[in-house]
């Protein structure tokens, strides 16, 4: 296989990926109202979200500011490099050095920021306590889900994503604990960061515990479809950076191209399995106060840090 | 003069001088400050950025030396260039063309008198380029001493107002313990020879207990005045105090000139690194970046709060260069190398968005007269350039792709992921978790930022104002306009400066970065192989970019672009007041309840039948009371008990010099 080809690859998987992102999305909300005793509106319900808001008018505050209106096509390109970046099907992507595990954190980070600063734009109550709580999530995640990582570089001597799932995809299946630990640590950190419960719920709309919806409660529209499309990008690419560092098995190793349909099939797989699941952890587990959120990352942080030492004190 | 046989340290003297002579000049249109602010600082100006250039060409030549027509009689003044010091007159000039400029405007009918300030200023200026080429001790304390003072000058400009005396006076006493330290370690490094040449001082041979206690001295001496914990306190006084074109001097260069003593002393005149130096610099790093931004975060006082960071950013660099001191005691000189470039690289980062920032806090001020965060609000519709400028400066010391403050971070981190070299385990696992303390602080500066920009430019008015605020002037826009270019370029193009540090990292230590981190071409950025890691800023930019413009118009081709304005919508309620927005105390309260034990807080909470009912709160430094406050108790104690012996009659004092007289006779013979 040729560059070019790799590049044609890379280019059109992440256009599958954010075509089938809403859908991750949808499958979650689905798996969760058969678990309540539901019918659910279908697995395409998001596309229909997403259909009506852009085919409304944008409503837009009188004061808000350039910054507002350009950050949803942030944090949408933001959250499209992010998923283009991750070796979803095969590791062959010749722009992945782009783009390594820690520049990937860097670009979640942005993404937060952009997202919280047009929350502040409007200068209304509730946009405002929202991008204080986010702000406050995203501090304490992030060096949890960086410990995650830097285990998962360690053992592969690599932070570059392709590298890890080669490196971890080639070693024989038996359980390693720190890898064990860095896995409960990326889910407690996944489900922060992508405003889930117990940290947040995606469904709320209460004023006192919204995290998320209250940063972006003034877009309407196309900006507020952008913001909800890079939502479910982000949920996206979370769970299949877990899957590359976790379970790396069946992804298509550089120049393997025929391996490439039982890659699709294993991401399949993997993807219901894995949204059937965060329906579960969601029906079953209840909201938590935002203060005990500290606590509940602290954790993650704990289980990163006793994973990274685990590997050099047991796995050497 | 023949320009072929032309030597850097002669240019580099050259423009030093030139600057000592603007001021000068300064002093003649003491009653034409017009001339002063649109002549002399452009001037400086230039000066500073020929000043850069030859920083460029010294990186690249071999190290030159002269002996100044200076100094006392046989004490002559020796100075030198050599790649360290060509990086860091670089890193001098370039931030100070930007600041320059800025001032050409800001001290046009500004705070202090404008010759005053001119004079100091570039005396200022002209003593850092000094001690980043003085090539003895003698003139590097000379040269130290004639900073500390014009800037304790500068700190003071507005000395009628009486936190401004005190917060020189704070600045002046600690860069003087500072001072009396790095002096000591001199006179340890020269190991009894009275041969002060550096030369001399990396010739001696040091047994390890004293290279351990030169290390020592050095390292809290120029760690007074790069403002690392428990020696910080000065910095968050002293730096608001100044003018903020000073600040942004002080802040951005004068912090670097204690770098640059330290790197100095601890690499070059010390040389024989022990990996023990390293965890204790690396150590004291972490503390002092976590502490620095989680005080940041309690500030609503802008210069303050960017003081602050100053503080944490020092922690950052002191990080890298604690692990290159590590790796170079346990024998791993390219992972040492590594950890060097990644110090370095953020020095020259923190000074060029650091000053940037200042200059935007100074334009906030000249415009509007605020520093408190709580009266601004909703500045981006008033001052759009300045409101730009400081987006850029704030998202790259935020650590956030593809700025600049994100690539030294990048680098930190993965010099800290070359720990599986070490030997000692207890070692190994501690740099990870450092590094997750530097995670920590970017994400906590992150929050910082969110905050400032949120509170001050973003939101609604909250200061009753008497006339719309102007934008920055032309000068302004220009010098902010400078250093952001800066941001972008080191950014998105780190590869040259890694050359170049490269360079410098050979020169210091003997090694640098692998071959394969060289050859991979300027749009990939590798710190050892491809395999291990790679970054590509400028591919990163251009994705965002392109699925920004390709949304945009998809979205407008697809469907429709229309937009209507409204009152917000904040959940139905009706009314919103700037009073119901955070205020950058409030933005704050999830740092103090989480790291309470942290900080010192008072409280003043109101009783429920109160009838004017005042809410009071203060966040201080504990340091203040367990450090401070008791040295300087004892000080007085001492310095009470000593006054007895003053009895203010001649003849006592005659008695005194009788006794010091025999007793020195006794003891001599």
């Amino acid at each position: 296989m040729t560059q070019a080809g790799g590049v044609v690859f890379q280019v059109l998987q992440s256009v599958l990926i954010v075509l089938a992102a809403p859908l991750v999305l949808g499958w979650v909300n689905q798996c969760r109202a058969w678990l309540q005793n539901r019918k659910g509106p279908g697995v395409f319900q998001p596309y229909r979200v997403l259909n009506k808001l852009f085919h409304k008018d944008a409503v837009l505050a009188h004061n808000a500011s350039t910054l507002f209106r350009a950050t949803p096509y942030v944090i949408f390109g933001c959250m499209w490099l992010a998923v283009g970046i991750v070796p979803v099907l095969a590791t062959h992507l010749p722009f992945a050095p782009a783009a390594d595990v820690i520049a990937l954190v860097g670009l979640f980070a942005l993404a937060r920021v952009f997202v919280s600063l047009a929350a502040m734009d409007i200068g209304t109550s509730f946009g405002t306590l929202g991008a204080r709580r986010e702000m406050m999530i995203g501090f304490l995640a992030e060096p949890a889900m960086l410990m995650t990582l830097f285990t998962a570089s360690l053992i592969s001597q690599s932070t570059s994503l392709p590298t890890i799932v080669e490196t971890l995809g080639g070693r024989e299946l038996v359980i390693y604990p720190s890898m064990a630990f860095a896995a409960v640590a990326f889910l407690m950190v996944l489900l922060a960061e992508n405003a889930r419960i117990p940290i947040d719920n995606p469904s709320t709309h209460l004023e006192l515990t919204m995290i998320h919806e209250a940063m972006i409660l003034e877009y309407s529209a196309r900006h507020l479809a952008l913001v909800e499309w890079a939502a479910s990008l982000k949920l996206t690419a979370y769970v299949t950076i877990g899957f590359a560092i976790f379970v790396p098995w069946g992804i298509a190793h550089a120049g393997d191209w025929s391996a490439l349909p039982v890659a699709l099939a294993a991401l399949v797989v993997k993807l219901g399995l894995a949204g059937a699941g965060l329906a579960l952890l969601e029906t079953v587990s209840a909201k938590m106060r935002i203060f005990r959120a500290p606590e509940f990352l602290g954790t993650a942080f704990l289980f990163a840090t006793l994973g990274m030492l685990t590997h050099f004190l047991l796995e050497r | 003069m023949d320009l072929s046989t032309l030597q850097p340290v002669e240019a580099a003297v050259t423009l030093a001088v030139a600057w000592i002579a603007l001021g000068g000049l300064a002093l003649g249109f003491a009653r034409r400050p017009a001339v002063i602010t649109s002549i002399i600082y452009p001037a400086g100006a230039l000066v500073a950025l020929a000043l850069a250039l030859t920083g460029v060409w010294a990186i690249n030549a071999p190290p030159s030396a002269a002996i100044l027509p200076a100094g006392l009689p046989d004490l002559p003044f020796h100075v030198r260039i050599d790649a360290l010091s060509g990086f860091f007159l670089l890193l001098l000039g370039g931030v100070t063309f930007g600041i320059s400029l800025f001032s050409a405007a800001y001290f046009r009918g500004g705070e202090g008198s404008t010759s005053l300030v001119c004079v100091q200023y570039h005396v200022f200026l002209a003593s850092m380029a000094f001690v980043l080429m003085a090539d003895d001790a003698y003139l590097f304390m000379v040269t130290w001493e004639s900073m500390a003072l014009s800037s304790y000058f500068l700190v003071t400009t507005d000395h009628h107002r009486e936190e401004n005396r005190k917060a020189g006076f704070i600045y002046l006493l600690i860069a003087h313990l500072g001072a009396i330290a790095i002096l000591l370690s001199f006179g340890v490094l020269q190991g009894g020879l009275g041969d002060y040449r550096f030369d001399a001082l990396r010739a001696a041979n040091l047994t390890p207990a004293w290279a351990t206690t030169a290390f020592l001295l050095a390292f809290f001496g120029f760690g007074a005045k790069a403002g690392m914990l428990p020696l910080h306190a000065w910095l968050p006084e002293a730096h608001p105090a100044a003018p903020s074109p000073v600040s942004a001097l002080m802040s951005g260069v004068m912090l670097k000139t204690a770098i640059y003593g330290m790197v100095r002393v601890i690499f070059d005149l010390i040389g024989d690194i022990q990996w023990e130096w390293g965890l204790t610099v690396l150590l004291f790093g972490a503390a002092t970046s976590l502490f620095g931004v989680l005080f940041a975060l309690m500030q609503h006082d802008l210069k303050r709060l960017l003081a602050y960071h100053s503080v944490e950013n020092i922690g950052i660099i002191l990080i890298g260069i604690g692990l290159a001191m590590v790796f170079i005691g346990s024998g791993h000189p390219v992972a040492g190398a590594l950890g060097l470039i990644a110090g370095l690289y953020h020095t020259l980062n923190h000074a060029v968005f650091k000053a940037l920032l200042f200059l935007g806090a100074g334009s906030i001020l000249k415009s509007t007269g605020l520093r408190n965060l709580n009266e601004m609000g909703g500045l981006i519709r008033y001052m759009p350039h300045t409101a730009g400028y400081f987006l850029v400066g704030a998202l790259a010391i935020s650590a956030l792709p593809p700025l600049n403050g994100f690539i030294s971070e990048w680098l930190t981190f993965q010099a800290s992921l070359q720990a599986p070299l070490l030997e000692s385990s207890v070692v190994r696992s501690l740099v990870p978790i450092v590094a997750a303390v530097l995670a920590l602080s970017g994400a906590l500066t992150g929050m910082c930022f969110v905050k400032v920009y949120g509170v001050a430019f973003l939101g609604q008015h909250r200061h009753a104002l008497v006339e719309k605020p102007r934008d920055a002037s032309g000068w302004e826009r220009a010098g902010m306009l400078w250093l952001t270019i800066g941001c972008f370029a080191l950014g998105l193009l780190p590869v040259f400066m890694l050359g170049q540090l490269n360079i410098v990292s050979r020169a210091l230590i003997g090694d640098g970065l692998g071959e394969e981190a060289l050859a991979a071409g300027w749009l990939w950025l590798v710190p050892t192989s491809s395999q291990q890691a790679s970054y590509s800023p400028v591919i990163f930019l251009l994705v965002i970019a392109a699925v920004f413009g390709l949304t945009f118009l998809a979205v407008r081709w697809l469907y429709h672009g229309r937009l209507r304005r409204a009152d917000p919508w904040d959940c139905g309620f009706p009314e919103q007041t700037a009073r119901m927005e955070d205020t950058a105390d409030g933005f704050g309260q999830p740092i103090r309840h989480i790291f309470e034990p942290i900080f010192l807080i008072r409280r003043e909470i109101p009783r429920p039948d109160d009838r004017a009912p005042v809410f009071r709160q203060e966040v201080e430094d504990r340091h203040w009371a367990w450090l401070y406050r008791p040295v300087a108790d004892l000080t007085e104690f001492v310095s009470r008990h000593v006054g007895r012996i003053q009895q203010g009659r001649i003849s006592i004092y005659l008695l005194y010099s009788f006794i010091t007289l025999i007793a020195l006779l006794v003891f001599a013979l």
